[in-house]
């Protein structure tokens, strides 16, 4: 296409700004939750804007450690996100691979049900699985935050293992199966080594949905503080309108939780993107 | 089964094997539910008993003090509902003002960065960073973010607004910004849906721009006669995405405004009535027929959009398998 050279250039120009404003009002949260969490106590009650600091207040980071219990919460998280994690690789991927490759009577009806199961709000179900984790004494546990993922218990996942499984050539999976390979032989050697995207992004989900968790968490977990996870932690830092004399430090924990989910993030979004659009998830 | 029958003679295990192999050959199906047993379990234990058990509990009076069976109550629960309490109205109010707004906000935003970010300028891959950024922050934090963010005296807003000469607002304790200020929460989000247009907008083929192009056709054409009735299937997913989880906006009001919704309970939504009466008054019955109507409302709302999506929804897409 011809374009005159001076339209063109005025098109850059608007397209930079646009951008670059943008980005400016989507970054503010997030560089002034930086800069509170490094000002100390007298300088966050200022009425006035201060972007960096003075003096920075570093001390801020090993003071809460010191006086939150950071450490039991992150311990206490972990866990939550390993079952996740373990649930995810395993179950999960043992499932879609079933859904894809294994033909069984019925498979298209549990396969619709489980997309049913994607659709049904989790609200339908909170009650009814609190009552019967009370019934069986779980609440105050890590019983009912664990169960359900150690089962693997996510149509999402599943889904995506599934679409992307279907992508891989039969060949692949018939010349192992002539060779005298499993089922199982053929999911665990064949199928999880070429779906690296796939579980790369399925772990970032199922990392980043265990470390948010905040609704079971506070429902199972509110009244046993030695359970609670970070993000409880967070919200009981919070004090309401009218008692912001912690605002720093609320933004110090703020920090220490956002940084691992941006660590996750940089490894893995190169995964996140080509895994799930790998799997056709958005096509249906 | 005959094969392991008829060898008495002695086996090694190669031949053992070679069996077993055979076996589990003709026996995939049994493999196939073993596979999908513990999601199948999870999704009796999980789904299926509690949505059916959820659906009775909506007919009884389940109190904190039941013991046994709850009393059966009927209907009373949905004609309480319906009647008498001012709270669901409210709260039903209050969600769809929130949904009303930062939907298609959220979508409108998503739509037009992503467009932008595919024209494949130079440090596109920065930009398309920091808008999705404030998605990977976890929900907690960021709603305590905006907590401060927003706070009347020493929150960066306000501060700013002074500083350009604007009255500051009160944005969390005045019943007139507390919806925009949920908004405003959710907007920041955006980047979710941005990075899925982006990545459909990828998938669109060159050469339809480039026979665009040679037809003459202008970028306004280009965008109203390719981008978007190809993008129709990307918009819809994060529609019916976006109605769906805004109905079940929680964790953000909670924290932000507290459990009784804040002043004049402006920001009372509908799964902190359903909170409230199960968690805080205990409830339980009530609590559930209040869920079965939000579940309604979804359902419904699903069914309608699907039906509807054959007129705008374009899904004649070239590179489309099967399913």
């Amino acid at each position: 296409m011809i374009e005159d050279p001076r339209s063109k250039m005025v098109r850059h120009i608007m397209i930079y700004a646009i951008l670059t404003v943008g980005a400016i009002v989507m970054m503010v949260p997030l560089l002034w939750t930086v800069s509170t969490s490094l000002k100390t106590r007298d300088k966050i009650t200022i009425r006035r804007l201060e972007l960096i600091p003075d003096p920075i207040a570093w001390e801020n980071y090993p003071y809460l450690l010191e006086a939150r219990p950071i450490i039991q919460y992150t311990r206490n998280t972990m866990i939550i996100v390993v079952a996740s994690l373990f649930g995810a690789w395993v179950p999960c991927t043992l499932a879609g691979y079933a859904f894809a490759r294994i033909p069984f009577p019925g498979r298209n009806l549990f396969f619709g049900i489980l997309l049913a199961t994607m659709m049904l709000p989790y609200v339908v179900r909170l009650i009814p699985l609190f009552l019967f984790f009370d019934e069986i004494g779980w609440t105050r546990t890590f019983g009912p935050l664990i169960l359900p993922r150690l089962l693997g218990h996510n149509a999402f996942y599943i889904f995506l293992y599934r679409q992307f499984f279907r992508g891989i050539p039969d060949d692949i999976h018939d010349s192992a199966r002539i060779d005298g390979c499993s089922e199982f032989g053929v999911w665990w050697r064949i199928f999880m080594p070429m779906s690296r995207p796939v579980l790369a992004a399925v772990s970032i989900f199922a990392f980043s949905f265990a470390w948010n968790d905040f609704l079971n968490p506070l429902i199972y977990l509110g009244s046993n503080k030695e359970l609670w996870t970070l993000a409880l932690g967070l919200n009981a830092l919070q004090g309401f309108e009218g008692d912001d004399n912690s605002l720093n430090l609320i933004m110090t924990f703020s920090m220490l939780m956002i940084i691992p989910m941006l660590v996750v993030f940089y490894f893995g979004q190169k995964h996140l993107i080509t895994g799930v659009t790998a799997s056709g998830s958005l096509k249906g | 089964m005959q094969a392991s029958l008829k060898s008495k003679h002695v086996q090694h295990d190669a031949t053992r094997k070679v069996r077993l192999q055979e076996w589990w050959f003709r026996n995939r199906a049994l493999i196939g539910y073993a596979f999908i047993f513990p999601w199948f379990a999870g999704f009796i234990i999980f789904d299926a008993m509690p949505f059916i058990y959820n659906l009775y509990l909506s007919f009884t009076d389940y109190q904190i003090g039941t013991v046994s069976t709850p009393p059966w109550i009927g209907l009373d629960n949905y004609t309480e509902i319906f009647t008498e309490d001012k709270l669901f109205g409210k709260s039903m109010y209050n969600t769809l003002y929130y949904l009303g707004y930062s939907v298609p906000l959220r979508l409108i935003f998503a739509f037009f960065i992503a467009l932008i970010l595919n024209l494949r300028v130079r440090g596109m891959e920065l930009y398309r960073t920091l808008f999705y950024v404030p998605t990977v922050v976890p929900l907690v934090a960021a709603t305590v973010i905006f907590a401060g963010f927003l706070n009347t005296r020493y929150g960066f807003l306000n501060q700013f607004l002074v500083l350009i000469g604007a009255a500051p607002v009160r944005w969390l304790s005045s019943p007139d910004a507390i919806k925009p200020s949920l908004i405003l929460l959710s907007l920041w989000g955006f980047g979710a849906q941005m990075i899925i247009f982006l990545a459909g907008l990828q998938s669109i083929p060159d050469d339809l721009y480039e026979a665009a192009a040679i037809d003459g056709g202008t970028g306004w054409h280009r965008l109203f006669y390719i981008t978007v009735p190809l993008m129709t299937p990307t918009i819809f997913f994060n529609l019916l995405m976006g109605l769906i989880g805004g109905f079940q906006v929680f964790e953000q009001v909670f924290i932000l405004i507290g459990t009784h919704g804040g002043p004049l309970q402006a920001g009372l939504v509908y799964m902190l009535h359903v909170y409230n009466k199960a968690f805080r008054d205990f409830e339980f019955g009530y609590a559930a027929a209040l869920s079965v109507i939000l579940f309604l409302i979804i359902f419904v709302l699903t069914i309608l959009l699907v039906y509807t999506s054959n007129r705008w929804v374009f899904y004649g897409d070239a590179q489309d398998d099967e399913t």
